[in-house]
């Protein structure tokens, strides 16, 4: 075959730059093990968290210990069953959610290591099960973001109940693919029961429009493309901080009144029992609820709630306390009985 | 060495049927007879119904316009318009989403993948008009029939092929393609995969939709082989054929411009400049994005050695396609087809239960990252290759051997030196595919991964189109190359533009 230079050349010019580049990659680090007391070597942490709050705490923690944090990302559900699929095989030191389900979820598979004492003892009970197999690193509360050109406050829905209404067909919006609304769900399966929160699926999968993240949802409320959405708190005040281009236009709704739309979401934080550096596995979540982990949260740009070592919420937020949220065993929520009811209804 | 890697390329649809048998019917038939199901189904067969022809009827009447007539700036629409190849569809959605944000739905669906992959339909039709030969349309023009009943009743013919082929290529990637439509929040069943996926790893109703998605696929490649007929389309006689001659538009001049012109701003001047206002309001700010490099040099990497691993086992194929073809060899090669036309995410889902249950040594290793690759972009190389092999003189390599070389010698002295630029060719392609998979790089990479397509999807979904750009830039500049030497390739001699 007769070759035409001109590509020729271009094809060995483009893979000689492209392997002058490939010297530039970062090499993983080595997984080294723990010699008691001190922590050292390496953690991989497999992350629902928002990479860059876990991202924030990890480059902390390797400044104060040296331990290197390999994160995996994902989300609670994929990342929970993940887990139960390796099982003892499972290359992960440190799991950390967002939402408390999928820790249930490695927990009912007998894969969590207990949590230290000492960690325990930074947490109040409210944020953690009784088990003792994980803690509660931050919290997320329930919202209605609505845009008050297209929904007066006359209009907004005195609990998440009624937006199963048909009067709020085509009139809202949510990410049902994400762990997050899933676990909202999982709180009015508690609350409410199994056959009530089938039957509000139901009107869901008729009323909804549904976008994949709630910083989408949140955008497209912000566009007027929608009247309100059901997201997370934090979403919000994020944008609020940064440009407020997904968000200026709109406004938040509290339910409050321990409604099922007021549920206060507990992100979770586990050792693996099969944790290759249990030491520093332990120390990373000590740190997470510690002082200087929990600091991250009220004046990172993450705007998640602290649950732990007594430090403060950001100031912009609306205190946890006021929120009336529903009380709930954060170790009892079931996302796999989720995902089941809401792949029957349809918006799976 | 070929029969191992086409047993392997059985994984993924074995995996399908091992699952489905091991979910038993009651629990399979509760979850593919849904009305979800019956709505992905719609969406997915309404998107293909749609975009395919709407592809190809743009794509002929682009080829037809660069090629055929005397238009000037012929020759820069006819690059321009391969451009859209170097955009990945993920990033073209994501330039649109920026230009147009209420898009969404089946129509929104349609035009940013008909502008992403009609270049699939126009190159190969631009390179079969090149080889046409003038003397068929001269005798149909000479008994009598119009300029247009020529285009209809003697090219358009002996276009079938490419017309065909791409369309088929087509239909593969709107099967399989997540970023584009989860951006602009059309469901299909890939889509819906993933949101499974995300929900519970690999759970039943995952694999469930890949089973109905595997059968849409198996639908298509046989749909376009019976359509594509017996009808010999070689040309014989002596000698080689003209260049065709070209039309003078003359009052349509004017109609041709626009259409052309239109088509080259929606497919590639609103994804770039999409992606340039995001680099300027970045500014450099965005440049100092600390996983830039790793992810660049983690991309390039994965690049290389997925285009390596896929010539070095494509040549055996290809070798045996060429100098032994019997039945054996067509039934190892075609395995590989079906593989590599079946969604990645689906190779990806087989590959990691497989890892997990049967091989723990490899899960999460870049090892197997590599396996997937090499499965989904096989034929790429494979095409490629054939075509190089067939056509080294064996005669040259023999006469090597009769003065004196040793076999391995005069092989790799004749056969190799020749095949060279076809292997090129081919890793060329795999690496072009490569650097633009999401989904399964997703599923698949080693714990610490950032690809520059993982990167990038890891900002779009936070809505962070600022941050995303830098990755967008650098995955269309890494792609640039590769098209242009498609576009190359499709004015020489070689046809192997079908293999994307």
């Amino acid at each position: 075959m007769i070759t035409t230079p001109k590509w020729a050349s271009a094809v060995a010019l483009s893979l000689a730059a492209v392997l002058a580049l490939a010297g530039c990659s970062a090499a993983a680090p080595e997984v080294g093990s723990s010699s008691g007391g001190k922590p050292s070597g390496a953690i991989t942490v497999y992350n629902a968290q928002h990479e860059e709050l876990t991202q924030a705490w990890a480059d902390e923690f390797t400044k104060q210990t040296g331990v290197a944090v390999t994160l995996r990302n994902g989300d609670d559900p994929e990342l929970g069953n993940q887990l139960v699929q390796e099982g003892n095989a499972s290359p992960a030191d440190v799991f950390l959610t967002e939402n408390s389900p999928a820790m249930s979820l490695v927990d009912n598979a007998k894969l969590l290591a207990p949590v230290d004492a000492d960690i325990l003892a930074q947490v109040p009970k409210a944020y953690r099960p009784s088990t003792g197999h994980w803690t509660g690193i931050a919290a997320r509360s329930t919202v209605l973001v609505y845009n008050p050109s297209l929904l007066s406050e006359a209009q907004l829905p005195a609990s998440l109940l009624d937006l199963a209404d048909t009067k709020w067909k085509g009139r809202w919006a949510a990410s049902p693919s994400g762990a997050d609304f899933q676990a909202i769900v999982s709180a009015m399966l508690a609350l409410k029961g199994e056959k009530a929160t089938a039957a509000w699926l139901a009107s869901m999968k008729r009323n909804t429009t549904t976008y994949k993240g709630n910083s989408t949802v949140m955008k497209a409320v912000n566009a007027g493309e929608i009247p309100a959405g059901v997201v997370y708190h934090y979403y919000w005040f994020a944008d609020q901080a940064s440009t407020g281009e997904n968000s200026a236009n709109t406004k938040l709704h509290y339910f409050k009144n321990s409604d099922p739309g007021a549920f206060v979401s507990t992100s979770g934080g586990g050792v693996l029992k099969t944790a290759k550096n249990p030491a520093a596995a332990q120390a990373f979540l000590k740190f997470i609820t510690g002082k200087a982990g929990q600091a991250i949260l009220e004046t990172g740009s993450s705007f998640e709630y602290p649950v732990a070592s007594e430090v403060a919420a950001n100031k912009a937020l609306v205190p946890l306390a006021d929120l009336n949220a529903p009380v709930l065993d954060p170790s009892k929520l079931d996302s796999r009985k989720v995902t089941d009811l809401m792949t029957a209804a349809g918006l799976l | 060495m070929a029969a191992g890697v086409s047993l392997l390329g059985l994984v993924p649809l074995g995996y399908v049927v091992v699952t489905a048998i091991a979910t038993g019917a009651p629990t399979l038939s509760a979850l593919v007879f849904r009305p979800r199901v019956a709505e992905l189904l719609a969406n997915t067969a309404a998107l293909v119904l749609i975009t395919v022809p709407l592809c190809a009827l743009v794509g002929v009447a682009a080829a037809w316009l660069v090629e055929r007539t005397r238009l000037a700036g012929a020759r820069a629409f006819a690059i321009l318009l391969v451009v859209p190849l170097a955009i990945p569809a993920f990033v073209n959605s994501y330039g649109w989403v920026s230009a147009v944000p209420s898009l969404n739905g089946l129509w929104s669906g349609v035009l940013v993948a008909g502008l992403s992959y009609f270049p699939l339909v126009y190159l190969p039709t631009v390179a079969a008009l090149r080889r046409l030969d003038p003397a068929v349309e001269e005798s149909a023009r000479s008994l009598g029939l119009p300029p247009f009943g020529v285009f209809l009743r003697v090219v358009l013919p002996q276009l079938r092929l490419p017309i065909l082929g791409g369309s088929l290529i087509i239909g593969l990637h709107l099967l399989s393609e997540y970023g584009a439509f989860a951006m602009i929040r059309f469901d299909t069943f890939t889509t819906a995969i993933v949101d499974q996926f995300r929900s519970t790893f690999n759970g039943p109703a995952a694999n469930a939709l890949a089973g109905v998605l595997v059968l849409c696929c198996l639908f298509l490649l046989v749909g376009e082989s019976g359509a594509r007929g017996g009808a010999r389309y070689a040309r014989i006689g002596s000698g080689s054929a003209r260049p065709a001659g070209r039309t003078h538009l003359g009052l349509w001049s004017p109609v041709a411009y626009i259409f052309l012109g239109v088509l080259v701003a929606l497919s590639v001047l609103v994804p770039f400049s999409s992606v340039a206002r995001w680099l300027v309001s970045g500014g450099f700010a965005a440049w100092s994005d600390r996983y830039l490099l790793t992810a660049l040099g983690q991309t390039i990497g994965y690049g290389l050695a997925g285009a390596l691993v896929t010539c070095l086992l494509a040549f055996p194929i290809a070798f045996l396609a060429v100098r032994f073809p019997g039945r054996v060899v067509r039934v190892l090669e075609s395995i590989n087809y079906v593989t590599s036309s079946l969604p990645g995410l689906v190779t990806a889902l087989a590959f990691v239960t497989v890892a997990i249950r049967l091989v723990p040594a490899l899960y999460q290793t870049s090892s197997l990252v590599i396996v997937v690759y090499l499965l989904m972009f096989l034929p790429r190389a494979i095409v490629n290759l054939r075509s190089g092999l067939a056509q080294v003189p064996r005669g040259l390599e023999e006469a090597a051997r009769s003065l004196g070389r040793h076999p391995l010698v005069a092989f790799s002295a004749v056969t190799l030196k020749f095949v060279m630029p076809s292997a090129l060719a081919g890793s060329s392609l795999v690496f072009l595919g490569i650097v633009t998979e999401l989904t399964s790089t997703l599923l698949l990479a080693p714990n610490g991964t950032r690809t520059l397509a993982i990167q990038f999807w890891s900002r779009v979904t936070d809505v962070d189109y600022v941050g995303a750009a830098p990755y967008a830039s650098l995955m269309i500049l890494l792609s640039l190359p590769v098209t242009y030497l498609l576009f190359a390739r499709s004015r020489s001699e070689k046809a192997a533009v079908n293999s994307l």
